[in-house]
């Protein structure tokens, strides 16, 4: 079992013929996932990392069955892409581009409310289902199978604790990277809510950041939702108010929402142990399984 | 980004938005001449990216020519929260019996623009908003229509706005919401929007920030980014490239990925060390950017040693290793130590290339962040 993706996962992956999206379609291929297509308008006929190419997601979905896609266009044409995959009803659609202007997003979000298509991401490193599919751009070898489900608005990050699990022995049920942008599809309370639901899952990895509200909202969920045990981690406990931490959502506001403290103190009083490090992380882990 | 107010309000102003007769002024002569063609009296504000100037001593009120004289000399040239004022707007003073707010953002747990109205407004709209939160009137936005007109006068009228002025403010604020759209700002307000005794509307001052993602599009602000007024090294970094933050700690940090990049910094703080800035380099970087990435935390003067923490996915670590190892070649002798971790992507391949004599490697990111905080503070007690 895992959340989103497996072995049958058929995807198709928008702008193939790019370069991004033409290695990372081969990495994805490469480790065993399902690339039935690709989608790039004009470049419909060839043939690229051994997919067909179609000049639509709609003809993609129409002669391969796709049902999930990966998107990776640049900023300008990116929010244009999203709403091309919302408009086929794919089960699911994995933004990774980065700076997309957040007015943009908002409309992607009103167009959300309206499909049953799920929209992971933007700005995200994408999800991945040890041994059976990765959509995105994740190092699959640091990946192992197991029980650990890993929601995170960092890649990076998710690459450091996920190692730390691995190198215990302790392996990923699925891990998925939501992303670092002010308006994002799936959430953490979507993630976990997936991750409870499955009964493979017996813990959850839980990191965020500085900015917004979603880690406090995500733990009154927890402490109001979930049996499955979470693993917090906070970044960005050292960020000045009012300076953006690289990502476009990790910033604290001058007026004092978003700081790293009050998620940990919404956290910990959800019964959610937080990590002063990534290795306390792994170790919080073990004591939950 | 930000604009100045200056050029807030000649894109205010372009609009349709009542703004007061102005004239940018960047030597004391000018802001005389200036004063002296609106007539008297004037406000001379400093131009510069820094929320409160006014309490700060940034902007002043000139009844005459002395005062306007001493006004500019006192303001222009002045350090303003680390920011050195080289202009200032001087400006009619505008008499007025009341200051309201108006302002368009974005909410981003609900993902939809929001705009706001205050019959207080003024300086202290921020303590309005701690402490009273009702007194600002807000609604939600559908991104797909836009603000319709009933939304501009309900906002309004919520906000207890007086009856004599509220079609002005509902059309100003439209006017506001139409701009956050086709401008693609992140925050664009009035604060004041002053009310004279005759029942006129004007925007005292102008507050509009514009999303760096959107840029792209917006070529005419984009050329409005004034570059000196940021921090040296911010101006370098943008440069390059980077996300940059500057800190005021001695611990320099490089890394990949801002969530990663934000952890390093918390460890270092963690470990004792205070971290100098903030430094992603970002994903798939090449040994040359590798090499600037150095380059920019040696131009910081306060740094006292260098954690470098590579986790790879598209990143790889044979390249990062190049790019370490030839931008320290360059030195006859390295000029802060640079403690490295790499890990991920061609990682054993990095480490390898590295040379042990310019850098000292790390397995662990803690065992990396411990280092680099020790040689941190071997250096400062020399």
């Amino acid at each position: 079992m895992s959340i989103l993706v497996d072995d049958d996962t058929r995807v198709v992956v928008q702008g193939i013929t790019g370069g991004e999206g033409k290695f990372h379609a081969e990495q994805m291929i490469d480790y065993g996932t399902n690339v039935v297509a690709g989608a790039v308008p004009g470049k419909g006929g060839q043939e690229v990392a051994g997919v067909p190419v179609y000049d639509t997601v709609h003809d993609a979905v129409d002669e391969e069955d796709a049902d999930a896609s990966v998107i990776f266009v640049p900023p300008a044409f990116a929010a244009d892409a999203i709403f091309e995959a919302l408009d086929t009803d794919l089960d699911l659609a994995v933004a990774i581009t980065e700076g997309i202007p957040t007015q943009d997003m908002a409309k992607v979000n009103k167009r959300l409310q309206e499909t049953d298509t799920r929209l992971q991401g933007p700005n995200c490193p994408g999800i991945i289902t040890p041994g059976e599919a990765k959509l995105g751009i994740l190092p699959g070898n640091i990946f192992s199978e197991g029980k650990v489900g890993l929601v995170s608005r960092s890649g990076t990050l998710t690459y450091q604790v996920v190692d730390s699990l691995t190198q215990r022995g302790i392996g990923q049920t699925t891990a998925i990277g939501i992303g670092g942008d002010p308006i994002i599809g799936t959430d953490f309370i979507d993630a976990l809510e997936l991750f409870e639901a499955d009964e493979e899952t017996e813990a959850v990895v839980m990191c965020g950041e500085i900015g917004g509200e979603d880690e406090e909202e995500a733990a009154e969920y927890i402490a109001q939702n979930m049996d499955t045990p979470v693993a917090g981690f906070i970044a960005g406990r050292t960020a000045p108010p009012g300076k953006r931490m690289g990502h476009a959502g990790a910033i604290v506001s001058g007026s004092g929402t978003g700081t790293a403290e009050s998620k940990i103190n919404a956290l910990n009083e959800a019964g959610v142990p937080v990590g002063d490090t990534p290795e306390e992380v792994a170790d919080d882990i073990e004591d939950l399984l | 980004m930000k604009l100045h107010e200056y050029q807030a309000k000649q894109v205010f102003a372009e609009a349709g938005i009542p703004t007061p007769g102005s004239t940018l002024a960047t030597s004391v002569d000018e802001v005389v001449e200036a004063a002296s063609d609106l007539g008297y009296p004037v406000a001379v504000k400093a131009q510069v990216h820094v929320g409160g100037r006014g309490k700060a001593g940034g902007i002043k009120l000139a009844e005459n020519e002395t005062e306007a004289r001493e006004a500019a000399e006192s303001i222009l040239g002045m350090d303003l929260k680390g920011y050195t004022v080289d202009k200032v707007l001087v400006e009619e003073a505008v008499d007025f019996t009341n200051e309201l707010y108006v302002g368009v953002t974005m909410d981003r747990g609900e993902g939809k623009p929001v705009v706001m109205v205050s019959e207080k407004g003024g300086v202290n709209i921020e303590e309005v908003a701690e402490e009273d939160p009702e007194a600002i009137a807000r609604e939600h936005v559908d991104p797909a229509f836009g603000l319709h007109p009933f939304q501009a006068r309900k906002v309004v009228y919520d906000a207890g706005i007086p009856r004599e002025v509220a079609g002005d403010v509902a059309s100003i604020l439209t006017t506001l919401y139409e701009l956050y759209e086709d401008r693609d700002g992140s925050d664009v307000e009035v604060n004041p929007l002053m009310v004279t005794s005759d029942d006129e509307v004007i925007a005292a001052d102008a507050v509009m920030n514009i999303d760096e993602d959107a840029l792209f599009r917006q070529p005419e602000l984009a050329e409005m980014e004034d570059e000196a007024a940021e921090d040296e090294l911010e101006a370098k970094a943008n440069e390059y490239g980077f996300d940059y933050v500057r800190l005021d700690g001695n611990v320099g940090i490089i890394g990949n990925g801002a969530g990663l990049v934000m952890t390093t910094l918390d460890l270092v703080d963690y470990y004792g060390g205070k971290p100098a800035n903030f430094l992603d380099i970002g994903g798939g970087a090449k040994a040359e950017r590798v090499a600037n990435a150095l380059d920019m935390v040696f131009s910081d003067e306060n740094v006292d040693s260098v954690v470098f923490n590579i986790f790879g996915g598209i990143t790889r670590g044979d390249e990062v290793a190049k790019g370490i190892n030839s931008a320290l070649e360059q030195f006859d002798e390295i000029p802060k130590r640079v403690v490295v971790r790499l890990a991920g992507t061609n990682a054993e391949e990095g480490r390898e290339i590295l040379n042990d004599e310019l850098v000292t490697v790390e397995e662990t990111l803690e065992g990396a962040v411990q280092r680099a905080v020790e040689y941190a503070d071997t250096e400062a007690e020399q």
